[in-house]
């Protein structure tokens, strides 16, 4: 399977402000047929991967990605994720899919209360046959932008991430105060993955680095392998 | 019916609004500060009976919307009208 033609759906809350971003990472930067599903759709249609946009879904009124987490089309995305689909929540996306219950732990207010938008290395652990440093690099570089990206899971919680490899990325140099430098984590079957950095602010030629599309393509290759030969 | 549910950060995670607040109080010279932690009030008021059912379904709400038991515990009060 070399992964031509895989269909990928982007969803819309009110307040996502990253899906224009993501929608282009996947139908620009992969050249993959992307299209858009509205929070208010209770179906996703045919799709490979569904993306978690980031923003402020909601407002982040409650909390981060509460609301969102109750949205009509968040049952079709459950429903979607517990027949092994593959799921990518990016920042707000993060937040939704945590609160959902389909990522273990949660996402607190930056250690130091400030909005921090910059562009992180992040360490890539060796998490699944696509996504581990032989395929993306021992380190890479993509932007962060978020004032509650501070992971935070209890101990017994860490320990089974630790021990299943669920933690994809991790800072090098802590940005927000999240336990043991988390930076993205996948589910135990390892088909649901987030992540509080930005891959669709790093994709084009005018970005700080192209490290997302390959990030981007990890993702995929979960369900795709070939993918991963087409490009290498 | 009137209810108040209490959202706050659990004791054992970390509180960054609670620790800026705390050090602010410091700055204003307010005595003795052992802790400050920031949580939520959310103001109810509801049309239905106060009956064990009702309760469930209170409960069910504040553990699966109001709170995050990830990091946050709740408790309610309603208060005798």
């Amino acid at each position: 399977m070399g992964g031509a033609g895989m269909k990928i759906a982007v969803l819309q809350f009110p307040g996502s402000n990253c899906d224009q971003d993501a929608f282009q990472l996947f139908g620009g930067g992969l050249g993959l047929p992307t299209r858009y599903v509205w929070h208010k759709d209770t179906s996703l249609g045919e799709t490979d991967l569904v993306v978690v946009p980031g923003g402020f879904s909601y407002g982040d009124y409650l909390r981060c990605g509460a609301i969102a987490r109750f949205s009509p089309i968040m049952r079709a995305v459950q429903a979607y994720a517990d027949r092994g689909g593959l799921v990518f929540g990016i920042c707000n996306g993060f937040q939704i899919l945590c609160e959902a219950g389909l990522l273990p732990g949660a996402l607190i207010r930056n250690a130091s209360l400030e909005f921090r938008c910059l562009t992180c290395a992040l360490r890539v652990e060796d998490s699944t046959p696509s996504f581990n440093p032989r395929v993306l690099g021992p380190v890479i570089h993509i932007p962060i932008a978020h004032g509650e990206g501070n992971y935070r899971i209890d101990e017994a919680g860490r320990a089974r991430l630790e021990a299943n490899r669920q933690v994809l990325l991790r800072y090098v140099d802590n940005p927000n105060g999240a336990l043991a430098d988390i930076a993205g984590v996948r589910n135990e079957r390892g088909n649901v993955f987030g992540m509080m950095p930005h891959p669709e602010r790093a994709a084009e030629r005018f970005h700080p680095s192209q490290d997302g599309l390959a990030v981007a393509r990890a993702v995929l290759a979960t369900r795709f392998p070939g993918l991963l030969r087409q490009t290498a | 019916m009137k209810i108040n549910v209490f959202v706050t950060p659990k004791k054992n995670v970390l509180d960054p609004q609670g620790a800026a607040v705390g050090h602010a109080l410091e700055s204003l010279g307010f005595p003795a500060l052992r802790s400050a932690r920031v949580g939520k009030l959310i103001e109810l008021d509801v049309g239905a009976d106060d009956t064990a059912e009702f309760r469930a379904q209170l409960d069910r709400v504040c553990r699966d919307l109001l709170s995050n038991p990830v990091i946050e515990d709740y408790r309610y009060e309603i208060p005798k009208s």
